[in-house]
C-alpha cells in the first residue's frame, strides 16, 4: 500500500565498515581510508562512507524488505553529509507508489535526526503469485 | 594565453572506457555482502540461486565495482582513471575538486561469475558557472553504460556532478 513504512533500520558506522566498503568497491580513493588526508585536505571530519558502499547498504535494506524475489531496477540518491565513524545510520523507507510487479519506494537515511542521504528506489516484486521478477521478459526499470 | 574551452564541444562527447580490469567472482561478491552484512539468500543459498536466478548472481549494486580500473598493474606508468570523462572536464575547465551529488543506477541483465563489462561513458549536459558554499563552479552529468561480454545492457549509472574551485584559491 502507498504510505506503508519499511521497518526501520539502525547501523553504527565504524572505521572497519568504511574501509571495508571502499576496498569491497575497490575505491582507493584517499578520502575514504586516510584520516589525515580526509581532515586536511578533503575538510571532513573524517574519513567516510563512500558512494558504491551507500549503493549496497540501499540494496541491502531493500532486498531485507522485499525477499530474494526483489530485484533492483532503479536507485537514485543524494548523500548530503559525510557519514563517519561513531554516526548511527537511520535507515527509514516508505512505498511511494505500486504498480503491477513494481514498488517505488522513498529513501531516508538520518544521523542524529539529520538527513544524510535521501533516495529514491523502483523494486520490481512477483506481480502476481508465482511471478519472477529476475526472468520477467518485458524488463521497463 | 588558454582559451575558455565551449561547452557544446564537451557536450554529447563520448569515451570508449574499455573492458573492465576485473571479472565478476565470487571473490570479489562476499566482501561486498560482508561489508554491507547483507543476508539475502539469494547471494549465499545455492537452492534459492538455482531456483529464483538460475545460479549465482553479483548484487546489481556492485555495478560500478567491475569497471574501477587496477591501481596498478605490470608496465602502467600512469594509474587509469574511472570516470575518465569527468577527469578531463575538470581539467579543460580548470576545476580542481569535484564532488558527486547524486548517483543514479538503472539496471538491467545481472552480471554472473565469469562475466566481465565493457564500459562507454558520455556527458549528457554541462551546466553554466554558479557560485555555491563550495565555491565556484559547474554542474554536469555524466552517463556511464555497461554491457557485458554479450554486448547485453547491463546497466547504466548517471553522475551528477559539481567541479568547482575552491574559494581561497587564486
Amino acid at each position: 500500500m502507498p504510505g506503508e513504512r519499511l521497518p526501520t533500520m539502525e547501523v553504527p558506522v565504524t572505521a572497519r565498515m568504511i574501509v571495508f566498503g571502499a576496498a569491497a568497491s575497490r575505491d582507493w580513493q584517499p578520502q575514504h581510508h586516510d584520516h589525515t588526508w580526509a581532515v586536511e585536505r578533503a575538510g571532513t571530519r573524517d574519513i567516510f562512507l563512500n558512494t558504491p558502499t551507500m549503493a549496497g547498504w540501499l540494496e541491502r535494506y531493500l532486498t531485507d524488505w522485499t525477499g530474494p524475489y526483489g530485484r533492483l531496477g532503479r536507485l537514485t540518491f543524494k548523500m548530503r553529509k559525510p557519514m563517519c565513524a561513531g554516526d548511527t545510520l537511520v535507515f527509514d523507507g516508505v512505498v511511494e507508489e505500486i504498480s503491477t510487479g513494481w514498488v517505488d519506494v522513498a529513501l531516508t537515511l538520518t544521523v542524529g535526526g539529520e538527513v544524510a542521504t535521501e533516495g529514491r528506489a523502483r523494486v520490481a516484486v512477483p506481480a502476481r503469485e508465482g511471478e519472477n521478477p529476475w526472468v520477467r521478459e518485458r524488463w521497463d526499470p | 594565453m588558454k582559451t575558455e574551452p565551449r561547452i557544446e564541444d564537451w557536450v554529447g562527447r563520448t569515451l570508449e572506457a574499455g573492458e573492465g580490469e576485473v571479472v565478476v567472482e565470487e571473490g570479489y561478491i562476499r566482501p561486498w555482502l560482508e561489508a554491507t552484512e547483507n543476508a539475502n539468500p539469494l547471494y549465499w543459498d545455492e537452492r534459492v540461486q538455482r531456483e529464483i536466478t538460475g545460479g549465482p548472481i553479483a548484487p546489481p549494486s556492485m555495478l560500478s565495482v567491475w569497471m574501477r580500473p587496477l591501481n596498478w598493474r605490470p608496465g602502467r606508468v600512469k594509474a587509469r582513471r574511472p570516470l575518465e570523462l569527468h577527469f578531463l572536464l575538470k581539467e579543460a575547465f580548470d576545476l580542481p575538486e569535484g564532488v558527486v551529488t547524486e548517483n543514479e543506477m538503472t539496471l538491467h541483465t545481472p552480471l554472473r561469475p565469469g562475466d566481465h563489462v565493457r564500459v562507454q561513458e558520455s556527458i549528457r549536459e554541462i551546466g553554466p558557472l554558479r557560485e555555491t558554499n563550495l565555491g565556484v563552479g559547474r554542474k554536469w552529468i555524466v552517463d556511464v553504460t555497461y554491457t557485458n561480454q554479450l554486448g547485453e545492457l547491463v546497466g547504466v549509472e548517471t553522475y551528477r556532478m559539481f567541479g568547482y574551485k575552491r574559494r581561497s584559491e587564486p
